[in-house]
């Protein structure tokens, strides 16, 4: 791929590290102890994303939600099977996050330029280094 | 983020691996919230789970030869000795609960096994600084209280009992304490479950920030508290609120927002309310069984319900999970014995959403909470949530109307 067809935004890389993926999105928060650790899938009913996988994806979403101890087994779990998220890339941090983030090795973004989330489409290529985030996006 | 030579010292391994590895996600922390220092907690309330994740998590820091510095109660698993009379549990459930309760008692916890630390044995005073997992106990002190913490996971909580030290952000500040959201409450608030309800109600509503409710009239209870707290962070993450003329730093208006006008202003109406009454409660017929405390019955609960049985016979199972302390409350006050006459039962340092369920699958029943009857879905059981009297109703007739 040549960079030039990549968009690039600024944002915070919380955690550190570099990692490169395919993009879901939602608009809710998401609880991570409600995934099915041995597909990666969103078992929430009523969830925007349930039925989807979370497996190697860069989830794209506005925050957490859920107590402070079950979202670390649902990622560990999906972890042990293979299915853990690429990275998180949020609008607002949460210490539950943040502690997941570092215990599961997860890199966590957020503060991403306003116009990201103008141009961002399920299914795009998404990679983050230190503070930028690069789209390569699907259909074009 | 700036450390003292002591913080230096435990996260360089000084003090050994564990120590270091707490020390080190404390510091990931600090930095992710532009933390300048860390401060000491002086008490902690760690989220035990008993679950795959939480046990890798406490085994990794105690082969680390970590331990806690500070107090810190514990969540319940289940209680064991108990359960094995009915359950049948794999041979899997059977090692993580072992290893759970063995490595939480060497990393030297102290097992109240209870989701309501914020009643009996850890119980900050106003302005303390603490880290509390649980995040209707976090809830609770930060607003009920005016101690200090942030809604620590359990894992950042158990990195605090390590070393005695939380990065200083947050609802440790003043600045973020600060009211920004004005709910006016424009709906009858009648009794404790209302407050479930309204609970519910405003996450979905104000997404995330600090809650100041005004207008409700009537001065709500211990166990009121305890449900808005626990439910505004099922499926919201709200660490504090204050309401008007009755929370500690919530005076005035001006107090409540220092002196700022809201960002925010969120009506709350009964319409609201019958809106989640109807997510929540809608269906009817015959149920298997009710299930009460989540969070943990309160004594008063639990005299409740003993009122209500007394002399019947009841016509599903009927659990009731509360702290060690309160249930050995309820046998000293006779309640104990007429709830088990009627047929219910009461269990201490359990938690509802534990692998005991299994004689339940694919049944259906009611429970007063919310964030129970969302986290046991998961167990395959089908719950319907009514107040604590509708359940106890329902209990002895055998359905729910």
């Amino acid at each position: 791929m040549k960079r030039a067809d990549f968009l690039k935004f600024s944002c915070r890389n919380v955690t550190g590290g570099k990692v490169a993926g395919e993009a879901v999105l939602t608009n809710e928060a998401i609880n991570f102890y409600l995934v099915d650790p041995d597909s990666g899938k969103i078992i929430e009913e009523g969830h925007g994303l349930e039925g989807e996988s979370i497996s190697d994806k860069i989830i794209v979403f506005p925050s957490d939600k859920g107590s402070s101890v079950v979202q670390l087994d649902g990622l560990f779990l999906a972890a042990e099977k293979g299915n853990k998220p690429k990275a998180f890339v949020v609008k607002e941090l949460s210490t539950v996050l943040v502690s997941n983030s570092i215990i599961m090795e997860i890199p966590l973004v957020c503060d991403v330029e306003g116009q990201f989330y103008e141009v961002i489409q399920k299914g795009d290529w998404v990679e983050i280094e230190a503070d930028e985030l690069l789209i390569k996006q699907k259909n074009k | 983020m700036h450390l003292n030579q002591d913080e230096r010292d435990m996260l360089e391994g000084k003090h050994g691996i564990g120590v270091a590895n707490a020390m080190k996600i404390l510091v990931g922390i600090g930095e992710a919230f532009q933390a300048e220092k860390m401060s000491k907690v002086s008490r902690v309330h760690i989220s035990l789970s008993n679950q795959e994740g939480d046990l890798w998590f406490v085994k990794k820091l105690v082969e680390g030869g970590a331990k806690c510095k500070v107090m810190s109660t514990v969540n319940p698993a289940f209680n064991k000795k108990y359960f094995e009379k009915i359950c049948t549990f794999s041979p899997q459930e059977l090692e993580v609960h072992k290893e759970t309760q063995n490595a939480y008692k060497k990393i030297g916890i102290v097992p109240t096994f209870q989701c309501t630390p914020y009643f009996e044995n850890n119980v900050p005073r106003f302005r303390e600084t603490v880290a509390f997992a649980a995040s209707g106990a976090s809830c609770f002190v930060n607003s009920v209280y005016g101690a200090r913490t942030n809604r620590e996971s359990s894992q950042s909580a158990l990195c605090a009992a390590i070393t005695g030290v939380t990065p200083l952000y947050g609802f440790l500040l003043d600045e973020k304490r600060k009211g920004n959201v004005l709910i006016e409450v424009n709906a009858e608030i009648k009794n404790d479950f209302d407050f479930q309800l309204l609970g519910y109600a405003v996450p979905q509503k104000m997404g995330s920030g600090v809650p100041v409710f005004c207008g409700i009239e009537k001065e709500p209870s211990k166990e009121a508290f305890m449900n808005l707290s626990t439910e505004l962070n099922v499926h919201g993450v709200i660490p504090m609120f204050h309401v008007l003329g009755m929370t500690p730093e919530a005076k005035t208006l001006d107090d409540c927002f220092h002196g700022e006008k809201p960002k925010k202003v969120i009506e709350i109406k009964n319409e609201d309310l019958d809106q989640v009454r109807k997510t929540l409660s809608a269906g009817k017929g015959e149920i298997s069984f009710v299930i009460l405390g989540c969070p943990h019955l309160t004594i008063s609960q639990i005299k409740e319900v003993a009122q209500m049985v007394e002399g019947r016979k009841l016509k599903t199972e009927l659990w009731i999970f509360t702290s060690y302390l309160n249930k050995e409350l309820s046998e000293r006050m006779g309640l104990a014995e007429v709830i088990s006459k009627a047929g219910g039962r009461i269990v201490e340092d359990s938690c509802v959403d534990q692998p005991i369920w299994a004689h339940m699958e694919g049944k259906k029943g009611l429970t007063e909470s919310p964030k129970c009857a969302y986290y046991v879905a998961k167990r395959k059981m089908k719950l319907i949530v009514r107040s604590l009297q509708e359940c106890v109703q329902a209990a002895i007739e055998g359905e729910v109307r």
